[in-house]
């Protein structure tokens, strides 16, 4: 697969190339299981959400997504990124800056808590909270007699969220940062540049496409969560059901077109995160090779 | 503006890194902080830059006390080993940043920065490249761009990491010129930190030597070179040649035989360690009171050709420099004096 023209360049490697690879069946074996499975898995379902929700007509799709619980359910979805994206990234940027700039007891305890969201199913983090704020739970009594609802309501399905997306900024950063050292900034402050001019002109910049990689991954996260959301939510409709969460009861309803419809638009998101990632990808590659892996 | 460091000590998670160094720096000076990888050069630079802080003792930029000052507050320009220049600003945009991040009455309007911008780079001959990115930049020319951008807030003092560490020898040497140039033209007070003694012994007008975080010699290069203090100095500042030696009754002596130096007053009698230059020895014929050896081994160095020899039947060998075309080169036995030397105690 490698590029003719990077091939004429380096004839070196072309001859190394063609002395240490496997044979031609073996490589048409391999690249055809590979595309077929990806065909099979990942395309034919994409297709068939796009087909399901047509399958009435652009009309009947419309109207599917033109119901008030459908648009409410957009709209929670939209809320709960726009508080939960922010956070992240406020919480990502300090995390990804104290780790790689300072060096301080405890360290490694903090970058190995970061990616517990990861480790952890959903449903587990969902239950945390009803352990937490439940009407059973540790915050329960207090909560209630100061009349603040958590769980069950929006507040609950932003922690939630916030707590599964925690990882995401801070993991794009925190290498990028650790790479570029402290150099840059320490160039900024003794041409007299104070902390927050250092980080606004400097560090900042020199993390921006990482920053905007990792917002793109937090955000389709944040939309497309369900394990932990759906066990906070309470599944109110209207009022506290989020996207994937609406599929799911339109589905049981046997409202197929409704379903599909509202899961066309969470593959749409999908679609544009992959292409706008890709994008990032190609132009800034370099900048976020350290960080490949999600 | 003149620099006193005095008593600094600093240690790194109690390891220390400098112990009790004093130095002082005379305004307008070029200074080298010479030594090997681990000597404490490179801290003492940032310590007068206040990038770090003294565990102990203080750093005074004229009369005042500059230690307790943040590095924003001490006003010096910092070049660092790899330059750090901003990647994703301009070559104008990097000279001009510590300009357009000054506060009220203090920051110029833009035009002043970008005019300042261009007058600097006219200094460090780069006219031109101000809407260039450092990426490209070849390595002298982001060097240059480094020191504009350390100058454009007029800095007391300039201060500069391995200025030449990552360039190619050719660059090097002609950066090296160009360095001692624009010094004598803006007259800053300026410290540079290098291991390369060439480097040092050329450019500077003094050379500290430090060896593991201590001032071994602070000299010109004529008294480094000719008048080294330490063993550490003689080592590591150009080549150098040693033997033990006897101290008995006054005199120097090798097995039995005096070699002709009368010892330095106050020297102890017993066993010392005798240090000079390889090509500052007198060749002698015949001895009555020299070092006398058997050529073992003869190399062509450049213009001079380096003779090594086996003085006392004791396996102990010593290095000296002779004219190429010296007939002593093709003797089998050669009898020498070193002119200058010095004496320190054994190991």
């Amino acid at each position: 697969m490698a590029d003719p023209e990077i091939k004429s360049y380096e004839p070196l490697h072309e001859s190394l190339s063609a002395a240490v690879t496997e044979s031609r069946p073996v490589r048409w074996v391999a690249m055809g299981t590979a595309f077929v499975f990806l065909a099979v898995f990942l395309l034919l379902p994409l297709i068939v959400v796009f087909h399901e929700a047509l399958a009435k007509g652009v009309g009947s799709y419309a109207e599917a997504l033109a119901s008030p619980d459908t648009r409410s359910a957009i709209r929670l979805t939209l809320l709960v990124a726009a508080i939960s994206v922010p956070l992240n990234v406020i919480f990502g940027i300090s995390a990804a800056w104290a780790i790689a700039k300072f060096e301080f007891k405890g360290k490694a305890f903090l970058t190995t808590l970061i990616d517990l969201p990861f480790s952890v199913s959903p449903v587990i983090s969902g239950l945390v909270y009803v352990l937490l704020f439940g009407a059973q739970g540790l915050l329960g009594e207090w909560l209630k007699a100061h009349g603040i609802v958590i769980l069950f309501a929006v507040p609950g399905i932003v922690l939630a969220t916030v707590f599964v997306t925690f990882p995401f900024v801070a993991r794009e950063l925190i290498p990028l940062m650790q790479e570029q050292g402290n150099g840059d900034e320490e160039a900024a402050l003794s041409l007299g540049a104070n902390g927050w001019q250092t980080f606004r002109y400097v560090t900042l910049p020199n993390v921006k496409w990482g920053l905007l990689y990792g917002v793109l991954l937090c955000n389709a996260r944040a939309m497309g969560e369900f394990g932990a959301v759906s066990v906070v939510s309470g599944h109110i409709r209207g009022l506290t059901n989020t996207m994937p969460l609406h599929v799911e009861i339109l589905y049981n309803e046997y409202n197929a077109v409704g379903a599909f419809a509202v899961a066309s638009l969470l593959a749409g998101l999908a679609l544009v995160t992959l292409v706008l990632k890709t994008l990032l990808e190609m132009r800034y590659g370099a900048e976020i090779a350290a960080t490949r892996g999600h | 503006m003149e620099v006193r460091v005095v008593n600094v000590r600093k240690e790194f998670e109690l390891f220390p890194a400098l112990h009790d160094v004093s130095l002082d720096i005379r305004s307008g000076e070029l200074i080298a902080l010479l030594g090997p990888s681990g000597s404490g050069k490179t801290t003492l630079l940032r310590l007068i830059a206040g990038l770090e802080r003294p565990t102990k003792g203080a750093i005074f930029f004229g009369d005042e006390d500059a230690s307790q000052k943040s590095i924003q507050e001490r006003n010096v320009g910092f070049v660092f080993q790899h330059y750090a220049l901003f990647r994703h600003m301009t070559v104008a945009d990097n000279i001009g940043f510590g300009l357009k991040v000054r506060h009220g009455a203090a920051r110029p309007s833009a035009q002043e920065i970008r005019r300042r911008a261009s007058e600097l780079l006219d200094l460090v001959q780069l006219s031109g490249l101000e809407k260039r990115y450092p990426a490209q930049l070849s390595g002298g020319q982001r060097q240059r761009v480094a020191l504009a951008r350390a100058m454009a807030i007029e800095p007391k003092v300039l201060l500069l990491d391995e200025p030449f560490g990552a360039l190619d020898a050719q660059v090097r040497r002609e950066l090296r010129r160009w360095l001692r140039e624009i010094h004598d033209a803006t007259g800053h007070t300026t410290v540079f930190v290098t291991h390369d003694q060439e480097e040092a012994l050329e450019l500077a007008d003094r050379v500290v030597v430090m060896s593991q975080g201590r001032i071994e010699q602070v000299g010109s290069a004529d008294e480094i070179y000719d008048i080294p203090n330490s063993p550490f100095v003689y080592n590591f500042v150009g080549e150098s040649s040693s033997l033990p030696v006897k101290v008995e009754g006054g005199e120097l002596w090798i097995a039995d035989r005096p070699i002709g130096l009368s010892a330095p007053q106050g020297a102890p009698s017993g066993e010392a360690l005798l240090y000079f230059r390889p090509h500052d020895v007198e060749l002698l014929e015949g001895c009555s009171g020299c070092i006398a050896g058997t050529v073992a081994a003869s190399r062509r160095v450049a213009g001079t050709r380096r003779v090594e020899l086996e003085v006392g039947g004791e396996r102990q060998r010593v290095e000296i420099e002779l004219p190429v075309d010296h007939p002593a080169a093709q003797k089998s036995r050669v009898a020498f004096r070193p002119r200058r030397w010095k004496l320190f105690p054994a190991a």
